[in-house]
Formats: C-alpha cells, structure tokens, sequence
C-alpha cells in the first residue's frame, strides 16, 4: 500500500556546490528509513540550477528551464541510491519555484486527485538566486494559485532552507524577496519552511519517518460539570524504536527459498517441585507478591474487584508554574489541540493557554484516556503558544509522579560540605568560563543542537549497517 | 552498581523497564526499627493530638507498605525498649522484640504485620507496657540492652551482601539523666562500647531523633559519640528541629531509606578531566509488580521454562545467538555483538557537549523519568569539587547542559521548616531525537482567518477562574495511586484470608473537588468564561447540533431496515451447517449482524463466530 510518495526537489546550482555530499546524505537517510518502513513509496529526484533541461513541462508549455526530472516518480529501488550519490554539479542560478511546479506536475499526472495527504514535495535549497517574474500578474499570485493546487490534490512542501555559514556572498535583498515567497507558502498552511546552519540540523530537518499520529483521547476537556472544551489529545514525543529483530534459526534448510528462518518461542509452565508435571494453562492462576506471600488472584476476581474509573480529562486546578518541576515529568508528552474546525475550541484553548501563560500557571489535570482502562494519570498541562497564524494554540500535557513513585533521599548540602570539598574562587571562576565558552546559545545565533533537528545516530547506523549487508 | 558504558543509555528492547527495576536483591537490607517506648515518648502534649510514639509507628508502617510495594527483598525486625513486659532471644530486660505468627522475628514485612503494628497503640499500655528503663539506684541498662537484642536480631547474613542497620527513634537527648557519679560513667562507658562492638561488625546505628517544639535534641550530649560521628559527618548530621510533627514525620521519612545508588558513572568535561558520579532514581513508576503464576490446584509457584524452535523444521534450538530483519525477501543477519556495536556510539558515558539557557529545554523535551546525579569521591578524587563549582556557575548562570542527548539541570537545595524539599545536585532529563519528535501541532491545514485568538476581555475572564481554582500548596507527591492502592489494598485482605466484602473503599484522591467546583464564586467564575468564548446562548446551539446528528439516527434506523431485507436475501442456517459463510463478503455479514442489532465491528473470523453463537450453533 502507497504510504507516501516523496519528490525530491534539489538545488544543485553553483553556490549549493560545497553542500550537496550532505544534501545527498540527507536524502540516502530518508531513503534508507523507507527501505524499511515503507517499501513500497514512491519517489522521485528533481534537480534543478543544472545546465541541461528535462522536463514534461518544457515540452508541453515552454518555459522551466535547467529544471531536470532525474528519476521519474515510481517504487523505491537500488537505483536512487546511484542517482542520489552522483548529484550533476549544476551551472546556472536554481529557481525554486519553477522546480515545484514540474514537481506538483509530476504527482498530479501520477495520481491525480487520489492519495490526499500521501503526496509530499521536499525542497532543499539555498533560495539566494532570483526568481522569474510570472507572464502575467504578480509573483505573490502565482504562489496563492499554487497554494490552491497543493491543497485542493492533498499535497505537502516542506522547504529547507541552508542559511548562516552555508550561504557564500549572497545578495541580501534577493534573499530577502525569497524569504518572503516562502513564507507566504507556509503562511497557507500546506507548507513547513526550516532553516538550517550546520550539517546536523540539516540532516534532521526532515522527518525521516513519516508516522500517521492518532489519537489517544477524542473528547472533553471538563474544567467543570458546565464548562467544557473540546480538545483531541496525541503523543508529542514518543521514542522512536530501534526496530524488532527476529530471532534467526540457523537449523533450518539453508537454501530453501521456502525457509523462514524464523523462530517460535514455546513458554511451559512446570511445578517446581515435580518438573515433569507440566501445568495446562486453564489450570493456571495469577499470584502477586504481598511481602514473603504469593496472593492468588482469579482473573474474574481481578476484573471484579479491581479499579475501575469512568474515562475522562477532568481539571483539578491551577498552580503556580514553579511548583512543579521540570525534572518531575515522568514519561513522554502529550499535547492537547482544539478540536480542528470547532472555532470555539480553538478559541477556548487559547485563551485559556494566554491566561495561563500570563499569569505564570499551570493546571493539574486528572486523565483516563479510555473507558475500561485500570489506572488513572495526573498531570501537568503548560500552555504552548503558537507562533504562526495558521496554527492554533495548544497544550502540552506531562505526567506527573504519583507519591507511591517518588523515593525521597536527604543529600547534605554543598554550602555544608568541608572546605577542601568546596571550589575556591579560582575553580568557581574557570567553572562559570567553562559554561560561557561551551555556550551552545551563542547571542545572535542560532540554537545549535536542538532536539527537533538532531536524528538519532543508533537508528542510522543501524540502517547503513543493514544496507551494507545487502549489498 | 555497575561501570558497564554500554548499559547506561541501554535499550530496552528485549526488557522494557530494564533499568528501572535492576535486581534488587543484590544489595538486601536487614533493618531493625528499634524504638523508645518511654512515657514521654507515648506523653500527648497538650494542643498537638500526635505522640512521638505514634509518629514513629506512623513512619515505620508507611516504610513497611513501602517495602511491601516496591517488593524488596529487605528483611524488618520491630524492637521497643523501655518496656514493662520483656520479649526476646537474650532475655533482657525492658526489651520487647514485637512479632506476628508465621514469621520470624527478623523477616520481610507480611500483611499481618503492618496490620497488627499499625494499630498496636490501642494495645501498647495493657499487653507490652511503657516505663523509664534507666533510673537511679539499679544498674539496668535499656539501652545498652537494646542495642544488644538488636545485634542478636541481625546476626543472620554476611555484611559482604547485606546492609544490616539499626535505626533507633527517641526524643531523649540524654538517656542517663536520672543517674549519676561513677553508676553515670560505667553505664555510658559500657555502652558506647557495646555500640562500638556493633559497628565493627558492619552493623550500622542511625538516629532519628525527636524533639519536642522550643527544645532542641542536643547529639551532642551522648549520641554523637555513639554513632562514631566526628568532624565531618557531624556537620553533615543535620539535627531534625521541625517546629511541626508533620514536617519531622516527613523528615523522618526520607531518611528511613538508604540511598540506593544506581549505578556510578564517569562524567568527562574537558579532554581528560573526569569526574565520578552517582545516579539515584528519585522517581520511577511503580507498577502492581509481575505475575506470578500458581498452581490453582495446589497453590504452589510453577515455573515457566522457554524452549526455542525452528519454525521450518520444529527443531528444538538452543537460544539463537542472531537476529534477522527481513528486507524483500532477503534475510539481513545480525549477530548480537553486532547489534550492541551498533548501538554504541561512543563509550564515554557522559560527555559535556555544551550549555544552554534552562528555556531552551522545552516541555515536550521528555521521555521518561529523570535520573539524579551526586558527585562522588570514590574512585576520582575531587569529583565533588569540580561538581560544586559545575554546578554553582550552572545555577548562576540558568543553563542546562547537553551530553548525549540528556540535559543535566542543575537543581538548588530547598529548604522549607526545616524539610529539604529538593536536594542539591543535577537532574539527568532524557531528551527526545528528532526522530521522537512528532509536529501534531501543524497536522491540521487551518487557513490563517478560520484561527481565532483571544482578547485581553476574554483572557481576564479565564484569569478570573484560576484565581479561584488555585492550588497554592501543590505538591506532586499529594497524590497515591489510587489504582495501586486498591491493589495493594486487595491483596491485604485476600492475604490475611479476609472476606473480600470487607475491603475498604479506597479514597481517590484525584478526583476534583466537587464541592469546592460548587461554591458560587467558582460556579460564577466559570460561566463567566464560558460565555465570554462560547457566547450566551453555547449551551441551547450544542442542543440544536445535536438534533442534527439526531437525524443521523433517523438515517441509522432506516440503514437497518435495509440490512434487514438484504440478510432476508439468504438462508442463514444453510449457509452455516455447510461453511458456506466465510464464502460471503464483509458487509454480506454485516447485513446479519445489523439486522440482529450484533456488533459488526471485527475481522472476518470474529464476524462469521458471532453469527453462529446467535444461530445458536
């Protein structure tokens, strides 16, 4: 089944030059991760800001020149490893958007209408060379008539744009004016604009994997019996798992195509005191420890008698943000959007989120996602202010420690310790030089090192690890 | 403890809570709670409804129930001293070693235990008796007694792999007051080296000291010298001086538990400058613990025995040392020194890569619980200094470091009446890789006019109703489990053979407080909220959008009728006696189902069995 298919829209022209082995590293990663996931997506290369030109646009309509379909959109296969190491070094300044329109051709004519939200376009560029004036009206309007496309055939763009120490001489106003392009894609909401300044983020500005999220809650978010929001809760952070291995057999016939090499786990369950006997699983019954005590629980039992709490997000109340601490967060996140196209959700959430964040607040809420689930969660919700128009305001949700999970140890304090123990002045202050140099924040650029942009080096790897055995 | 590099960011694959519950059994305890039972222990002084006695019995049981839930393997005597009545193994006076049957004096805590020493004040006065056992004019020594009786209850196991304590609670600073000249410093003498004999056999003496309001516990009227405390630990030592019981109770607390060190690990800050840690988990879920199965028969514990076999050929296998990843029919081979290669990337634990301001760690920057970090001065000397001015320039500077993806943040003492709130140190916070991250938040296409944001009218509204939902004194260890109560609550009873009609209703405290939502001032506080986002008439517009989907309903009604006339279509009894059904389609099937109002959710299977319990095949 098609997940997704994937059109690579790369600028190779000259200022890109000293970048495309990362470019090209970037797009191996990302087609790595679907050689596992998803075999059967689709994708194609565009290249664009090459000396040459093919396209079907070309030869239909004119125009869209040095813009070249390098592979053609079809099923992943080894020979997009080839055209991906050997990217052209291209000759002439790249221009973006002509390259998104032969890309959004190329999935248009695949698919038509049909695969809505499966179609997405990754442009990797260092948008610093002048865009064509359009034939007729103004460049603004062409991106709105795109816009339209994008959405009305269910596709996503996703810009990345290498700035800082990547962008040579470069003249400011153009860059400018092409700032302004782009965003104004983003502005639509069918377009995720990142721009990054080192390798690293480079290679993790784009989603590698690209997960369908679903949702753990659908329903109320009860402040009170009367006062109700309508909310859609999702995970926010979820490791990402290294993924299953089976257990290989080496018994079975080598050379049989017909051989899984698989391996079936068979658990007996035996008294201890007479091994021989081995116990039938409706003769079994589940104990739990109490102490020195096994305590034997009947399923039905269990089930009876056990806590059973009606499902539901209910608030318990605000408190001040210091008194929960960031440390205390047990496990990874939620958030809690408005739910989509209820105006009055969207509006409740925010102006709930604002007042929260204005007041320094946090609310504490009690959580029971499902019915029939045994347990309940308590939690904090902190106000996530959205930073562009198009996406409405949310929450985080953590779960905080219950006081069964809290082990609470007394450490003497450092202003107790004896002296020798204790940093004199001359250690405090190469200490504090240390955090100042090793500032990862430096005044006036860019975070480095952020979590949203670094992949993680044990998943990748494990996929060229993989790769290389199959070749 | 380990110093294995390779476990420290472990995946838990194979093992899911792997590193939370790393055996326990290796490092056992033996504890003796040895308690004063003096009168001026059991004294209630006027205005406070709580003794000293009790709250030490309060504290006891709640590290017993502790015990119970975090199935430790730990070993408990309860030993009271000061008694009229005497019980124990040496026969000594003012001695009176509490047990329950089916247990030895010196075992892990069972359910009739915590019961019976919960309540055992009702009882204390007529069955066990209080009274000075130090007076003037004999020669009796309680104490010394105590801490003998206590060395008798440990002598079981080797200190190599137990940690055997004794943890002495009394509000007397001074416990040869009432007598005097050469009686006063032969009874001290032979004391403390009674004490000192149970040091050097590994047997550790902790205080809990009490002491009234506007007194102080002074250690260092004797018990500084029996504990051994000089110099050092004695600044260490702190004095528990709480103005309320309830703070000391909580005092008393955190210190019953010995810190468990996880693991010690090596921190490098600059090429070759090391420093020595200690990680302690200071918050970790607790689950209701394993299964384990029994026997419904005899009772008895079965054990469950893995046997690996081919698949293709049902050969018994040993366990398989490689595993495979199916990639289009090819088979990728690993080994499992392979896999573990893979997964190390670097074989220093914990690299400083860099700092940053604490607000760059966002709220979604989790994963699972924190670790706590304490410098060490073991193996590397002068870790702890280099640690205090890390994490001093840290705390000044608001930063938050960066190695492997995990953020140390540096955590300030706080002290409040007396009680440390948190301690001093670095918290260890698993950071999420991109890779973890999901954008929920731009999945949906909104065009940027369909947004609404709030005014500054309606954001005072919202502000309105916090101030008057307010939880000033939150803390987030006010909550149990109240799954885990019930839990553990069930297993009380079933355990002392109680009829499970007698299990008491659990409070869950995690229900809002419906009666304070109630009060007018709320109540108005929301409506006005309400409305000023929703609007006056929100309540009759959801009314009128319901109707609409009522209308769904008409549409449900008529979509059953039709799959009623369609299942008309054919002979369902015929079809199921021949096995004809799984020949039919999914919603062929649906057909019946609904015309019989049956679920038709399900695979195929499930669909075809629901169809012939109702035929009643």
């Amino acid at each position: 089944m098609l997940q997704e298919a994937l059109v690579f829209l790369l600028d190779v022209s000259p200022s890109m030059h000293n970048l495309l082995p990362d470019v090209s590293k970037l797009c191996h990663m990302i087609i790595e991760r679907k050689f596992f996931d998803n075999k059967s997506d689709e994708v194609a290369v565009v290249l664009f800001g090459t000396q040459d030109t093919n396209n079907e646009l070309e030869k239909e309509v004119g125009g869209y020149e040095h813009v070249v379909v390098v592979r053609a959109i079809k099923v992943i296969a080894d020979d997009i490893f080839e055209v991906l190491s050997d990217l052209p070094r291209g000759t002439t300044p790249g221009d973006f958007l002509d390259a998104i329109v032969v890309g959004m051709d190329l999935l248009i004519k695949k698919f038509g209408p049909t695969n809505k939200g499966k179609k997405r376009l990754c442009l990797v560029t260092n948008a610093q060379h002048p865009i064509k004036e359009p034939d007729e009206g103004t460049k603004d309007d062409q991106i709105d008539a795109l816009c339209e496309q994008l959405k009305a055939h269910g596709m996503k763009l996703e810009c990345i744009v290498a700035r800082g120490k990547f962008t040579g001489v470069a003249d400011k106003r153009i860059v400018n004016e092409n700032d302004y392009l782009l965003s104004r894609f983003s502005g639509k909401g069918i377009a995720r604009t990142v721009f990054v300044e080192d390798r690293a983020s480079l290679l993790g500005a784009i989603q590698t994997r690209t997960v369908s999220p679903v949702t753990i809650f659908r329903g109320d978010l009860e402040l009170s019996n009367v006062m109700k929001i309508k909310v859609w809760v999702y995970k926010k952070s979820v490791v990402e798992r290294f993924p299953t291995l089976k257990k290989y057999s080496d018994k079975a016939p080598p050379n049989s195509k017909f051989s899984t090499h698989e391996v079936k786990v068979d658990f007996e369950y035996k008294s201890k005191d007479n091994p021989n006997n081995i116990v039938p699983p409706e003769q079994r019954i589940r104990g739990y420890r109490y102490g020195p005590q096994v305590v034997p629980i009947s399923s039905a039992e269990l089930e009876a008698l056990k806590f059973k709490p009606e499902k539901g997000i209910k608030l318990l109340g605000f408190t001040n943000a210091s008194n929960i601490r960031r440390h205390q967060y047990m496990r990874d996140t939620y958030v809690f959007i408005p739910e989509p196209g209820n105006r009055k959700a969207i509006l409740a959430v925010s102006t709930m989120a604002r007042a929260m964040k204005n007041a320094n607040k946090v609310s504490i809420l009690r959580c029971v996602w499902r019915q029939g689930q045994g347990n309940v969660v308590v939690g904090v919700l902190t106000p996530n202010l959205s930073s562009s128009d198009n996406i409405p305001d949310s929450f985080y949700f953590n779960i905080l420690p219950f006081a069964e999970d809290v082990r609470e140890f007394h450490f003497p304090s450092f202003n107790k310790l004896p002296l020798s123990r204790q940093p004199n002045e001359k250690q405090q202050g190469a200490a504090d030089n240390l955090v100042k140099m090793l500032d990862l924040v430096p005044s006036g650029k860019g975070e480095a090192l952020r979590p949203e942009v670094t992949p993680n080096p044990v998943l990748e790897v494990h996929d060229l690890f993989t790769l290389y055995y199959l070749r | 403890m380990d110093y294995d590099p390779d476990n420290l960011f472990r995946d838990d694959e194979e093992d899911p809570e792997g590193e939370f519950f790393q055996e326990r059994e290796s490092s056992k305890e033996f504890v003796v709670y040895l308690i004063d039972a003096r009168p001026e222990m059991l004294a209630q002084d006027a205005g406070k409804s709580e003794s000293h006695f009790h709250a030490a019995n309060r504290c006891i049981t709640e590290s017993l129930k502790t015990l119970i839930i975090n199935r430790d393997y730990d070993e408990v005597a309860i030993c009271f001293f000061n008694t009229k009545e005497k019980k124990n193994m040496q026969d000594l006076d003012s001695v009176y070693v509490f047990n329950v049957p089916e247990r030895e004096e010196l075992d892990r805590p069972t359910a009739r235990l915590i019961k019976e020493f919960s309540h055992i004040e009702e009882k204390f006065l007529t069955k066990i008796g209080s009274r000075n056992g130090i007076i003037p004019m004999t020669r009796e020594n309680s104490l010394y007694n105590a801490i003998w009786v206590s060395q008798g209850l440990l002598r079981r196991g080797s200190s190599k792999n137990v940690d055997k304590r004794i943890l002495l609670f009394t509000n007397e600073d001074d416990p040869f007051r009432h007598v005097d000249g050469a009686t006063k410093s032969d009874m001290i003498r032979t004391t403390l080296q009674r004490a000192k004999d149970v040091q050097d056999l590994s047997i550790s003496i902790e205080l809990f000291p009490m002491c009234r309001p506007g007194t102080e516990f002074n250690t260092y009227k004797f018990y500084a010298e029996l504990l051994g405390l000089e110099g050092e630990e004695l600044s260490e030592f702190l004095p528990l001086a709480a103005e309320k019981i309830e703070d000391m109770v909580d005092q008393l607390k955190k210190r019953i538990f010995k810190k468990r060190v996880i693991r010690r690990m090596a921190f490098l800050i600059h090429d070759d400058m090391w420093i020595e840690l200690n990680s302690y988990a200071l918050i970790r879920p607790t689950s209701p613990g394993v299964i384990t199965w029994l026997d419904s028969v005899s009772n008895t514990q079965l054990k469950s025995e893995r046997s690996f076999i081919c698949a293709d050929t049902g050969t018994l296998l040993q366990e398989p040392m490689e595993r495979f990843h199916l990639h289009k029919n090819e088979i990728v081979r690993f080994s499992l020194e392979e896999l573990s290669e893979v997964k190390r990337i670097s074989s220093v634990p914990l690299f400083l890569l860099g700092f940053k301001p604490t607000d760059c760690l966002k709220d979604y920057h989790n994963l699972k619980p924190s670790t706590f970090l304490y410098p060490s001065d073991e193996e590397i000397d002068g870790s702890t200094c280099i640690f205090v001015a890390l994490y001093r320039a840290m705390l000044k500077y608001q930063s938050s470091t960066h190695p492997q993806l995990v953020a140390l943040v540096a955590q300030d003492d706080m002290i409040r009446n007396g009680v440390q709130l948190e301690p001093p140190g670095m918290h260890m916070i698993y950071l999420p890789y991109c890779n973890d991250i999901r954008s929920i938040e731009e999945l949906q296409n909104h065009d940027s006019d369909t947004i609404p944001r709030a005014t500054d009218d309606q954001i005072e509204k919202a502000m309105a109703v916090m101030k008057k939902l307010d939880l000033k004194e939150f803390s987030i260890s006010q909550f149990a489990n109240p799954a885990l109560q019930r839990h553990y609550a069930l297993l009380q009873v079933l355990a002392l053979g109680d009829d499970v009609d007698e299990l008491p209703e659990i409070n869950d405290e995690t229900l809002p407080d419906e009666e304070g939502m109630r009060r007018p001032g709320v109540v108005n506080a929301l409506e006005g909220f309400k409305a000023a986002v929703y609007g006056e008439n929100h309540d009759a517009e959801e009314a009128a959008l319901e109707a609409t989907k009522s209308g769904g309903e008409a549409s449900k009604k008529r979509k059953a009728e039709t799959a009623v006339k369609e299942a008309a279509n054919y002979n369902w009894d015929d079809l199921a006696e021949s096995g004809k059904l799984k020949d039919l389609t999914m919603p062929e099937l649906k057909n019946y189902l609904a015309a019989h109002n049956l679920p038709v959710t399900g695979k195929k299977d499930a669909l075809i069995s629901r169809i012939l319990t109702h035929l009643g095949k």
